[in-house]
């Protein structure tokens, strides 16, 4: 029971960053690396400012914007600089990796008594509080926890789903989707582009942050593989809501960043050994883009069997 | 309202592609004046649209629009004064968003987005007023992504679009080569009457003969990168069909008579 508290907490977490990756991947049709740095820049600054004693809110909040800024460089490389998109991520990605070494001084960084977003929400109670439901003893301070991160995670999908109905936002999405038309209409593709990869990356950093903070250390290697665990989200996301409209899409990512963590939490119990977690989650997200295609191959193959 | 001088412009040059597509274009449009741009293929009349749309910057000559010297500007800083309806129907809507979506964004054209709601209830209202008038039946389905409509009905409501905020000059580019013969002949309809009822200045790019023969108050032939026939006022008002495709047949045979330009035209377009 612990462990279903503590994933469910850890996907709605995650959840931001299969936000950023819904906004790089789906609605600007990028495909954006830079993820894989900035999540580990936005754990790397809040680590090291709340080593620091910051007020761990102004962390997060600053951990937010040095993503937005890893996202901005991604952009211009792209749009000013011409270079391949892929590429770009890549580049912005590797030189964080030696970011984050120097902006944490060490490639592991331990919060010990440290004051922080998750601290504060659990002494609020006495670790010793119990919540009895049948035969399980559930801490308090769990459930706090995950209350306060579905605060947090209701907050900012909000102001996201917000932001998307605005002139701007319905701009942004435009560009994902016909840049010929939006440009037509008076749009520099480039600026929004840039703009919403600084979003995207600042969401992902933003999770990064929190997630340091549940775990009580910023590790220079944490961005391993957060692109495709996004993208899975997303898919998984996307398969639940069958939606296209972006209400349904940020529910469905929020909801598949839950799941997928959860069915992950459930394959670690049942043996599934942890190194090879990465391998499973890359062949899942594999098996995601090909199935619906392979699917209406063989569809069409029967079909055609079934005239002759 | 617009004056084009001596502008060209070279795909590729120097190498075995190289496509002279503008070879030195004079032309002056009137406000109000609604010139239809026909030419053989590759002779450059979408080179054209594009280089007046700023698509490319030509490699020399000036384009003033409105007074202004536009020759540099980039594609999205013309479009404060230029709608545009495309060949290709998917070209001019946003597949996934909805038709007010849509509409929404063509009524910012040119303008600054800011973070006011996209679809106020206001705008909802003459959005709804606006699709009906067109008289297809798509205003109850404002909420509807753009995509699942047929190229007819994209085409229709990209022109609706082109006119939502009075453009200074509207470009058409060959806008029903891609629609079926009724889609077709809806848009030219939806055309004539935006075109009259706003005055706008249009320059339309077209194959078909009968469009050509039939709309618009000025025509320009263009063959080779160059304009070569400008017919204005009565002269236009008496061309048909017929005639025109004669004039098509003099360029054919002047090709035949001037080996280098055939073995040019072999090159570029064989």
């Amino acid at each position: 029971m612990m462990q279903l508290i503590g994933s469910v907490s850890v996907g709605l977490i995650l959840s931001l960053l299969a936000l950023g990756v819904l906004i790089s991947f789906r609605i600007l049709a990028f495909r954006d690396l830079t993820v894989e740095g900035s999540i580990a820049l936005g754990g790397a600054v809040a680590g090291t400012l709340l080593v620091s004693g910051w007020n761990p809110w102004l962390a997060t909040f600053l951990a937010f914007l040095a993503g937005a800024c890893a996202g901005t460089v991604t952009g211009i490389l792209t749009t000013r600089l011409q270079i391949n998109g892929l590429l770009a991520g890549i580049l912005v990605m590797t030189a964080l990796y030696s970011v984050n070494l120097r902006v944490m001084n060490r490639s592991n960084l331990p919060l010990f008594k440290e004051q922080t977003v998750v601290s504060m929400a659990q002494k609020a109670v006495s670790p010793d509080l119990k919540w009895t439901i049948g035969r399980w003893d559930i801490p308090v301070q769990e459930v706090l926890v995950v209350i306060l991160v579905l605060a947090i995670i209701g907050l900012v999908s909000g102001i996201m789903y917000a932001f998307f109905k605005t002139n701007l936002g319905l701009a942004m999405r435009a560009t994902g989707d016909n840049e010929q038309m939006i440009r037509a209409l008076g749009v520099e593709v480039g600026w929004m582009l840039t703009f919403g990869l600084a979003l995207s990356n600042g969401l992902v950093a933003l999770s990064g942050a929190l997630l340091v903070q549940y775990q009580g250390y910023a590790d220079v290697q944490m961005g391993l593989g957060m692109v495709v665990w996004g993208l899975a989200s997303v898919i998984i996301g996307e398969s639940l809501v069958n939606s296209r409209q972006i209400g349904m899409l940020v529910v469905g990512t929020i909801m598949g960043s839950i799941l997928f963590r959860l069915l992950v939490a459930i394959a670690l119990r049942w043996g599934l050994n942890p190194n090879d977690l990465k391998l499973v989650t890359a062949v899942f997200v594999l098996i995601a883009l090909v199935a619906p295609n392979a699917i209406d191959v063989a569809r069409r193959k029967l079909s055609s069997l079934g005239k002759a | 309202m617009l004056d084009i001088e001596n502008i060209k412009k070279t795909f590729h040059a120097g190498t075995p592609n190289e496509v002279r597509a503008l070879q030195g274009v004079d032309l002056k449009i009137d406000d109000g004046s609604f010139v239809i741009v026909i030419g053989t293929n590759g002779s450059g009349k979408s080179t054209l649209l594009n280089a007046v749309a700023g698509s490319f910057i030509v490699d020399s000559g000036r384009i003033r629009l409105k007074g202004e010297d536009v020759t540099n500007w980039p594609e999205h800083r013309r479009a404060k004064y230029i709608g545009r309806v495309f060949q290709n129907p998917f070209t001019g809507t946003a597949p996934s968003l909805t038709i007010a979506e849509n509409l929404a964004l063509a009524a910012h054209r040119g303008r600054a987005r800011g973070l006011g709601w996209a679809l106020s209830p206001s705008t909802k209202t003459e959005m709804y007023e606006r699709v009906r008038s067109m008289g297809l039946g798509l205003e109850d389905r404002l909420g509807n992504a753009i995509g699942s409509l047929s190229g007819g009905q994209r085409q229709s409501l990209t022109l609706l679009m082109a006119g939502l905020i009075k453009p200074d000059l509207l470009l058409l580019d060959e806008h029903t080569a891609a629609l079926d013969p009724k889609s077709a002949d809806q848009v030219i309809r939806l055309t004539e009457e935006v075109i009259r009822r706003d005055k706008l200045t249009t320059m339309m790019v077209t194959h078909s003969m009968q469009q050509a023969a039939n709309l618009g108050d000025r025509l320009i032939m263009m063959v080779r990168g160059r304009i070569i026939h400008d017919f204005q006022g009565a002269e236009k008002r008496r061309l048909s069909p017929e005639d025109l495709l004669d004039r098509f047949e003099q360029v054919r045979r002047s090709d035949l008579l001037d080996e280098t330009a055939a073995s040019m035209l072999e090159r570029q377009y064989v």
